[in-house]
Parts: C-alpha cells; structure tokens; sequence
C-alpha cells in the first residue's frame, strides 16, 4: 500500500483580484506502508494543502493521487474517508457536542445514509477515546476542553474512522511540553502497534526528528528535498529552507538528531 | 459496556479541573433517543392538532365532533372542527414544522446559530412579491395558488436564487461566508423596495400588505393547504437526507470532506430545501417570525444538538409551538383576534434575548 501524488499542483484563485496563488507546483510525493512521513518547510510553503490534497479533500488542478495505484478522484468521498482520515490544525464546532458525539462522528463514512451508530461503532469509538488517554472525558462538552484535550480527541475521533492513513497538520501546535510529548508517544505508538501510515506536517523540527522517518522538506510549492530523515535533516538544508544557521546533531540521551537555531542567515 | 474513567493510562495528564467542571450525565444510544424523540415529540404534536380545534369562542364537544352517529351536515360541533378549525390549524402545523425545520438547517449551512429561515431574504422577497399584487391589484395564478401567494411563492424563489447564484460564482464550492452576507444584503435590498412600494401605494394597500406581514394561519378551508402540500412534502424528503452530513457541515467544510460527507452536493441539498420550506410556509401564512429560531435553541435546550435529534424534533415540536401560539392569538383576546407572528414575536423576543445574556 502507498499513497502518493503524482506532479500535482493547487492554485488557489482570489475573488477580490484577479491574481492567483500557486501553492503547490508539480510535487511528487510517495509514502509507503507503515511510514511516518514528516512534512516541513517554512509557513505558506504548501504544507497545508499538500495535505488537503493528499486526503482528496480537494482536487488538483493537474496530476493526481492515489492510494494503493487507484486515483482519489474516482472514487466517491465515502471510500476515501473509510480508509484517509484528517486530524486538522484546528476543530470549532459551532454546536456544543459532547466529545463522544465528536468522536462518533468518525464513524460517519461506515454507516448507510440513514443508518445511526450501533453499539460496534460505539465500542470503536470508546477504544479511540481510551487510545487517545480521553476516556474520562467522553460525557464533556468539546467546547469546554483546554487545548491539549480538544486535539487528542480530534485525533480519537480521526481513529474512529478506522483509517490506514493518518494525515496530521500541525498536531503538537500550541500545545505545552508535555502535552507535545503525549500526543508524539501516542502517534509513535498508533504508527507502531496499529500501522497506521503517517503524514504529519510540522514546525518543531525536533519532533519530525524524533518522530518521523522520512521526510518531505517543502518551499514556495515544491519539493526541496525528501528521503530517511538523517540524510534530509542537515544543516545546509535548514538553512535552504528558512534562511537560517542551525546546529543539526545527534542528541545523546534523546537518540535522534536536534535542531539548535543559531541565527539568520547573513 | 465498562469505560475507564480517571487517569486511564500512564503517561497521559489529567487535567486538575476534570472532575470540578460540570460534567453530563451519560446519554442513552443515538438510537433510542432518536426513537424517543420521534415518540414524544410527535405525540405532543398530534394531541396540540387534535386539542387545539376543541377551544374557540364557541365550546366544542370531542366525543359529538367524532361521532358517527349524527350524520356530518347536522353536527355543528364536527362542521366547526373539521371546516372552521381544523383547516388553520393545519396550516400552523405545516408553517411552524417546516419554519421550525429549515431554522435548523439554515443554522448548520450557515456555521451559525442565530441564523433564521428568513436571513438569506427569502422572506422579504416574498413580501416584495406579495406588496406587489396587492398594490398592482393585478390577478395573477401559478397553478392551484391564489394570487398573493403565488407572488409571494415568486418572490421568495428570485430571491432564493439571487442568493445561490451570488455565492456560487467564482467558487469550487458555495461559500457560506458570502451566502450570509448576499443575503443579509439581499434581505436590507428587498426591504427597501418594500418601503418604497409602499410610500407608492394608498391606505387601503398599505393596511393588507401590513396585515400579510405580520402573518396569518386563517387559510379559510383545504385548498391552499393542498396547494403548499406537495412543496413542503418535498422539502422534507430532501431533510430526511441531511442531519448526519448537517453535524459535520457544522465543523466546516474541509473537516466534513476529511470525513465522507460530499460538501457542495450536502450545501445544496440543505440550501435547496431549507429555501423551499420557507418559501412554501410564507406563501401559506406570511412571514411568521421567530419560529425558526426560537423552537431549534429550545429543542437543543431539551435532547442536546446532534442533528439527527435536533431535526425531526424542531419538525415535531415547530407545529407543536406554531398550533399552540395561534391558539393563544385567536382565544386570549376573544372575539378580538391577535396576529400570530404578534404572538410568536413576543414569547420569541424575550427568549432569545435571554439566550443571548446567557450565551455571553
């Protein structure tokens, strides 16, 4: 099994002028099986709608994806969502759900159009929930969780799908230390235990180091670079990426590689 | 089923406030509350259907009004519950179920819960449509319709279409962001044409097209009810396809497309019915305010606000609400009748400026 997008570009069109936004151009991506494929590179480089586009959610302007060799745009959003889910930056329901409805609502491309979740679809969602550390929580209101709370159950209710492929943006964005480390342990351990493929796009390049093993390094639409993450991460391509001088070494106690800015490149 | 509660694995933070904040009391399965729901909601709607003809000026008898006994052209009693009564209200339950019904699909298209059935300016356009004829005097027909609603049917569908058409130009999808504000618009452009209308027009016009405004469930007898049946029938074939796409709609788009929901065909589905529910209420009864915002917030006050709940019960209790004010319009003042968008008005007004306070 591999997803992989095939020279796909996105152009975003503005109303309001007549200019357009090319944000991604030409990328060819490919993550294999059991993979955790980071993807980094400086804001507005595409990241975002890499995702967007590697889970169907919308359409390329030109080339494609595909899952497994069969094109996404071929096959309905129900069959996409059964096997692709999105945890995204950020969740406002405007209603005030309780997190095991949120969690359910995963269950959402396995029922019928007039079927209601049953007592397995409920079973899968509480496991998602105890997965996800997020058990005692099932009877709150979504709204009423602090940062970190509302993404594990995000992710919990992306786990309710029952997807093979896991699409991240920003997972561990504005989340404390710890909680950052909660929610790394738990993805390294989804990715481990239930093989779930991975893409998780990031700015903390430490956790890519940590977490993933292949990286995708993105900027202004296109792929930089990508391949096992201590050949890609260096500091020569920090440096192409952001314009900025890092110190890139293998961290003892941690056992991966860090990421030290040290400053602007002149 | 057994769930872990507390601090369930190691390594995981609880957050201190877990247990001191409110927390609810668990929910039986979607399917039980839905079938409670359908059972109690419907059983109030019938019982207000049924009551609501018995009370009038003039005392009824249940057991006379259904007996067989008495042959139908002799029984005073069932002549006025069946031709008097029953026809309005009839009426209030279809306008308030399908007023009731698109409020909550508006809400959830709009990604906003103070939107109503009448913010896109489907209302005003068949006002518009309405202060028209009435000024014009002409006598026009659209198939089993009478003349004002038919203009008000006609109004109510340029607008609908004004609004659809703006926002989906130039967009892979409709933008709800633009939807509310080309209606909105829409809304304050139609109501000034209304205005001007009426500076135009004389005394006795300006006092019908008032009367048609503040609504009206005195449809005097079955025919324009079967000429709106087969419009809001329609309408809610199209609702019954809509609550679990509606509690992913209201997430956003992106987040409902990441979980199979097929947005633009959800959007327009949900736009195309909620407009047709509304446009139909209207020509029947005019724009009865209120109902559309009022009965979806209590109804969520009462069974939580997952859709596939909220819906068919705004259906139920919206005619319940509707039947019920209309009682009160034509009984607490009698024989002096109060108009029932008065009447909805001031039970809707207070309550939603409390709900307000009490969201902020």
């Amino acid at each position: 099994m591999s997803l992989t997008a095939n020279r796909v570009s996105y152009t975003y069109r503005r109303r309001t002028t007549r200019d357009s936004i090319c944000a991604v151009r030409n990328v060819d991506v490919r993550v294999p099986r059991g993979s955790l494929t980071g993807l980094i590179g400086p804001n507005g480089c595409g990241k975002t709608t890499l995702l967007k586009l590697l889970a169907g959610v919308v359409r390329p302007d030109a080339g494609s994806v595909a899952l497994d060799g069969v094109a996404l745009d071929s096959q309905s959003r129900r069959q996409v969502a059964r096997r692709i889910a999105v945890v995204p930056q950020e969740t406002h329901p405007v209603f005030d759900y309780t997190v095991l409805e949120m969690t359910l609502m995963g269950r959402h491309p396995h029922l019928g159009p007039f079927e209601l979740e049953g007592p397995a679809d409920l079973a899968i969602a509480h496991e998602a929930l105890a997965a996800t550390g997020t058990a005692h929580l099932s009877d709150r209101s979504y709204m009423t969780l602090s940062g970190g709370e509302k993404q594990r159950v995000v992710i919990a209710s992306a786990l309710t799908q029952s997807p093979e492929v896991l699409l991240l943006d920003e997972p561990t964005a504005s989340l404390d230390l710890g909680h950052q480390l909660d929610v790394a342990s738990l993805l390294q351990r989804l990715n481990l235990e239930r093989s779930v493929t991975m893409v998780m796009a990031t700015h903390d390049l430490n956790l890519a180091a940590s977490l993933c093993d292949t990286l995708v390094l993105m900027r202004e639409g296109r792929v930089l670079a990508s391949g096992h993450t201590p050949e890609v991460l260096t500091s020569a391509m920090v440096r192409q990426l952001y314009d900025v001088e890092a110190d890139v070494r293998p961290h003892e106690l941690a056992g991966h590689l860090t990421v030290v800015p040290v400053g602007r490149r002149p | 089923m057994t769930r872990p509660h507390g601090p369930a694995e190691a390594g995981h933070y609880v957050s201190a406030d877990a247990t001191s904040l409110p927390r609810r009391k668990a929910r039986p399965s979607v399917r039980a509350r839905v079938a409670a729901t359908l059972l109690g909601f419907g059983a109030l709607a019938v019982a207000t259907c049924v009551l609501a003809p018995l009370v009038g000026t003039t005392p009824i008898s249940f057991a006379a009004a259904f007996s067989r006994s008495i042959p139908f052209d002799q029984n005073v009693d069932a002549q006025i519950f069946f031709v008097a009564r029953l026809p309005r209200v009839l009426a209030g339950a279809l306008v308030g179920s399908a007023l009731a019904s698109a409020g909550v699909v508006f809400q959830a298209l709009l990604r906003n819960p103070l939107a109503t059935p009448f913010t896109l300016g489907v209302s005003a356009g068949a006002s518009l449509g309405a202060m028209l004829v009435i000024m014009l005097g002409g006598a026009i027909a659209l198939g089993p319709f009478s003349t004002v609603p038919a203009a008000s049917l006609a109004g109510a569908g340029l607008a609908a279409a004004m609004v659809y058409w703006l926002a989906t130009r130039q967009e892979r999808a409709m933008s709800t962001s633009v939807l509310l504000l080309a209606g909105v618009t829409l809304n304050a452009f139609f109501s000034a044409l209304i205005m001007f209308v009426q500076y135009l027009a004389d005394f006795a016009q300006v006092y019908r097209a008032a009367r048609w405004i503040m609504g009206d469930l005195d449809v005097g007898g079955y025919d324009s009810l079967t000429a709106s049946l087969p419009l809001i029938v329609s309408s809610f074939a199209l609702f019954a396809l809509l609550p679990s796409s509606l509690n992913l709609l209201s997430l956003g788009a992106d987040a409902a497309a990441a979980r199979g929901v097929d947005v633009g065909r959800a959007q327009r589905i949900a736009f195309l019915s909620a407009s047709l529910a509304t446009s139909a209420a209207v020509s029947l009864a005019g724009p009865i305010g209120f109902v559309g915002i009022v009965v979806p917030h209590l109804v969520r006050l009462l069974v939580g606000v997952d859709h596939r709940i909220v819906l068919p019960a705004s259906a139920l209790f919206g005619a319940a609400f509707l039947v019920a004010c209309d009682l009160a319009a034509r009984t607490l003042l009698a024989p002096i009748e109060i108009p029932v968008g008065v009447v909805t008005a001031m039970i809707g007004g207070p309550f939603f400026l409390w709900l307000l306070v009490r969201k902020g």
